[in-house]
């Protein structure tokens, strides 16, 4: 009983995310809508989500690596898509993927830490 | 009994459970991956490739197709939504922490998105790639259905786009921990963000696991990064033909 209200709510939202994404004709996919909804919800409502809630989440989240198999078995089946230019493909795929990654890691790791992280007395 | 007729045998018998046997088979080789993660401890041996490889062979050595695979899979796929919705609530949990650190969290996801969408379609044109495949390469950082979308709007291709959104995402998964290990990047927050930013879902998998706040910021990168390359790409695609 505990799991069908977390449930109820992440496709309630994820619901609304898919209405208002074909209301307004964004790009941005329902689920993401939905996730910016569920936030906005707590957040503006100054409420902590409820144990049960939590608890869905963080089990859902830590499978989220085997919901991605179904469509990633599909993807990869196209895979002779690349080999018209593999070379240019690789190269552009794990240089820019590698520049982002670590691009991204430094800021916040060079300037993050000290907006929020309490000074250390010395 | 040879081994192409035990295939030939089986087949029947597989189709016969068709949507049950795709939902075991994907669960298992899941968790045959994350069993060879916890053996091999090797970055390589990510659950995602895994299973994805094991399922591949399999259906082709049960003559199976995809579209049978998916009759099952898709409920496993379904879950996809409602997960990126709980996304949400890592977020809330980290809200004082984002807001004390809102500028560089900004400043890393705009830098993150523009340098993606530049080095992505400036390398393939830099090796001789065509212009459709560098304009397909550009959104390869998002997640699968905002690459899909903004790739048509440039005049990539959206379905080659799909195939590097997943490669890119486990290359993410698989890279993450030995390049920010290498570099002393060790905040979770640096790390989630990172992982979101560059890698999306896939690429936030690996690190959820490993702190709450990671959740959080890899969880704002797949949006954030979202939304704004599906902004900043249709502005930034006409410069760089220019260039």
């Amino acid at each position: 009983m505990s799991m069908i209200k977390p449930i109820f709510i992440l496709l309630l939202f994820q619901l609304a995310g898919e209405a208002l994404r074909a209301a307004t004709h964004t790009q941005v996919p329902g689920p993401v809508i939905g996730m910016i909804l569920l936030a906005a919800f707590y957040i503006l409502r100054r409420r902590e989500p409820s144990p049960a809630l939590e608890h869905a989440a963080d089990g859902l989240l830590s499978w989220l690596g085997l919901l991605f198999v179904p469509a990633g078995v599909g993807i990869v089946a196209n895979i002779a898509l690349i080999r018209s230019a593999w070379l240019p493909i690789s190269v552009a795929l794990i240089a820019s993927t590698f520049i982002t990654l670590i691009t991204t890691a430094w800021i916040m790791h060079r300037f993050g830490n000290r907006a929020s992280i309490p000074k250390e007395g010395r | 009994m040879t081994w192409p007729d035990l295939t030939q045998s089986l087949t029947p018998a597989v189709h016969a459970g068709l949507p049950l046997f795709a939902i075991v088979l994907t669960l298992g080789a899941y968790l045959l991956g994350v069993e060879m993660q916890k053996r091999l401890r090797n970055p390589l041996a990510n659950p995602v490739l895994i299973a994805i490889v094991f399922i591949g062979i399999t259906l082709r050595l049960l003559h199976l197709s995809y579209q049978d695979y998916f009759t099952g899979a898709q409920f496993i796929h379904f879950l996809l939504g409602p997960a990126t919705v709980a996304l949400a609530i890592p977020m809330v949990r980290a809200l004082e922490h984002m807001r004390r650190g809102f500028w560089p969290l900004m400043s890393a996801l705009l830098a993150g998105c523009i340098l993606g969408i530049v080095s992505g379609y400036g390398l393939v044109r830099l090796f001789g790639g065509s212009q459709a495949v560098a304009l397909s390469m550009a959104p390869k950082s998002l997640t699968t259905p905002i690459a899909i979308a903004v790739s048509a709007s440039i005049g990539g291709i959206p379905s080659l786009s799909a195939v590097l959104a997943i490669l890119g995402g486990i290359l993410v998964a698989i890279s993450i921990d030995p390049i920010l290990n290498w570099l002393k990047i060790n905040e979770p927050s640096a790390r989630g963000l990172a992982a979101g930013t560059a890698g999306s879902g896939i690429g936030a998998s690996r690190v959820i696991p490993q702190h709450t706040l990671s959740a959080a910021f890899a969880g704002v990168a797949i949006g954030a990064n979202g939304i704004l390359t599906a902004i900043l790409a249709p502005i930034l695609v006409p410069l760089l033909k220019h260039w």
